[in-house]
């Protein structure tokens, strides 16, 4: 009885209590450090009155982050949905030289601090920079500006686009485009009828993951964006100012409109993947 | 990876058969425009650091190393590294092994809640510590009495910490356990040994590539986490400063010299990282997925 985690027939708090140790240490520590945080900011934000919560919700330096972050992470995510299936493509059906490099190098996002990615990105591009010095002539600015941001956001979020897409084009048949070959079909037929169809469901799965990160990155955006209100500030820095201030309420309010917007990411990629297992399954 | 090898003379053998010299001209396009993303988004900033780190020579790169305050932020991350990644590994085998071969209603619920800290922005998971411990949070009279000092110490910078890194071995390791069954463990049992024996003996070593591949995602990023740690961690040199941290004072004050220092550590360790991930999902076969 002591072994079997929640069955039927005994109450919950017989349950609880016997239930085995690692359900035991699961749970408490997810209590301590997922629950109690979460309730925190929530209780936090229920103890402002509405209006006070509207009112900071939709001040215009708060909307102005908003559409920082979400529009430039939108472009982003979308930027690496494209640049992903290119990437995992090419990783997938051709053979050349240099090819397990990147494909390692591809999970550099994840494994470099990103301290240390705002930095580098913020010297490369900036007006004397590697790269943004041949921009510059252009009248193309990226570091402190919203381009920088959307670059450090494209940075952080690459990894997902190409890792969700790249098992599903692995394990797609080749046959099937011989087969639409052979029949007649020309390369954009074959492309757009029998490759990418199956592979939708990974792509947007892909988009809305880097959608998600890109949203709540802090570190490498504060570095390359000039951080100015209404040009280039983000959600999570307007966070980190109102603390500094000691507007917990103002904080407390910002920091639900994101974790809210995460919630609805993380949902609709949960959607996403149920229908592609329905139909694609 | 085993799929792939077969499945890729396949597809280059197809691709050949096709009408060769056009098809050819557009993979060669394609491989151009991957090597041209890469190198202005991954490459160059990755190779920058290096450059940067030692356009003063080995004379620029002591400096930072034997400075107090890099050799502080230093120790801090590794502190912070050396508390996390233990505690979230008993943690992770704990929700893996509650998880794995079994059925109950709420279990991909389950799943979805430990998954959650990867959904949640870092800034915003520092602000729930704050608003829980902090001064003006809602324990925070309750540990002002105590004397005990959780926001801007190393109990806030583990704690966050831990929050980001939550989920990382829990989701490599319950793949792994479901893979293996439960058949080698209730031979285990049958046979007389007891749950200890059955785990060290028979279950952690058929999971241990997955956890090692765990392990070291939760290192890579405990040690690199920024967002949650500046919330946090007030960032008082040389006291609670952790290396990112470091690295950002060091931008904002032009000393660029101490930043790609102190970076460069970090690039090390995140080339460490890539080459271990590569190595154990060669060996072991782990597929790479997002995180």
């Amino acid at each position: 009885m002591t072994s079997s985690p929640p069955s039927s027939s005994p109450g919950l708090w017989h349950q609880i209590l016997h239930a085995p140790w690692t359900w035991r240490v699961t749970w408490f520590y997810l209590t301590l450090f997922l629950f109690l945080p979460m309730a925190a900011l929530v209780l936090k934000a229920l103890t402002l009155n509405p209006a006070e919560i509207w009112r900071i919700a939709t001040d215009p330096v708060a909307i102005s982050t908003y559409n920082v972050t979400f529009f430039t992470a939108l472009v982003a995510s979308i930027i690496n949905g494209f640049a992903g299936l290119i990437i995992a493509w090419v990783l997938v059906r051709y053979e050349f030289p240099g090819k397990r490099f990147l494909d390692a190098i591809i999970d550099l996002p994840f494994a470099l601090p990103t301290a240390v990615a705002g930095l580098t990105l913020s010297t490369i591009y900036s007006s004397n920079g590697l790269i943004g010095g041949f921009l510059e002539p252009f009248g193309i600015k990226v570091s402190f500006t919203r381009l920088g941001v959307l670059v450090a956001m494209i940075f952080i979020a690459l990894p997902f686009s190409v890792r969700t897409v790249q098992p599903v084009l692995q394990d797609m048949e080749a046959e099937m485009e011989e087969a639409a070959w052979s029949m007649g079909a020309s390369q954009w037929q074959t492309f757009w009828r029998v490759i990418l169809p199956p592979l939708m469901p990974a792509i947007l799965t892909g988009v809305a993951m880097g959608f998600s990160r890109a949203v709540g990155e802090y570190g490498s955006v504060v570095i390359i964006a000039g951080n100015i209100p209404f040009q280039d500030l983000i959600a999570p820095v307007l966070i980190i100012q109102r603390l500094e201030q000691f507007d917990y309420a103002g904080a407390t309010v910002v920091g639900t409109v994101l974790l809210l917007i995460s919630l609805s990411a993380l949902l609709v990629i949960n959607l996403i993947q149920a229908r592609g297992r329905r139909f694609y399954g | 990876m085993a799929d792939s090898s077969l499945r890729q003379p396949i597809a280059v053998a197809g691709s050949r058969s096709r009408k060769a010299g056009k098809f050819q001209w557009g993979k060669w396009l394609l491989v151009a425009f991957v090597f041209g993303f890469l190198g202005l988004i991954l490459l160059v900033p990755a190779l920058n650091v290096f450059i940067q780190a030692f356009k003063a020579g080995l004379p620029g790169l002591l400096d930072t190393f034997t400075s107090k305050f890099f050799l502080n932020a230093a120790k801090l991350t590794l502190i912070t590294a050396v508390i996390t990644v233990p505690l979230n590994t008993v943690f992770g085998l704990c929700a893996a092994l509650s998880l794995a071969n079994k059925n109950f209603p709420g279990r991909s619920l389950l799943i979805s809640i430990i998954d959650l800290p990867f959904s949640i922005s870092p800034v915003v998971a520092g602000l729930m510590l704050v608003l829980l411990f902090g001064n003006r949070g809602w324990f925070g009279p309750l540990l002002e009495a105590s004397g005990i000092k959780i926001i801007f110490a190393l109990p806030g910078i583990v704690m966050a910490s831990i929050f980001i890194t939550m989920p990382f071995i829990a989701r490599e390791v319950l793949p792994a356990l479901e893979e293996n069954g439960t058949q080698q463990e209730e031979a285990a049992a049958t046979l007389g040994a007891t749950q200890w024996q059955t785990f060290w003996r028979v279950t952690l070593p058929s999971i241990k590539w997955s956890l090692l591949y765990g392990l070291i995602l939760t290192n890579a990023r405990a040690m690199g986490e920024f967002g949650a740690v500046t919330v946090v961690s007030g960032n008082i040199v040389g006291k609670t400063q952790t290396l990112p941290l470091f690295i950002e004072e060091a931008h904002i004050q032009y000393n660029s010299q101490a930043a790609y220092t102190a970076s460069l550590l970090l690039a090390c360790l995140a080339v460490v990282t890539l080459v271990l991930k590569y190595l154990l999902e060669r060996r072991a076969g782990i597929q790479h997925r997002g995180h």
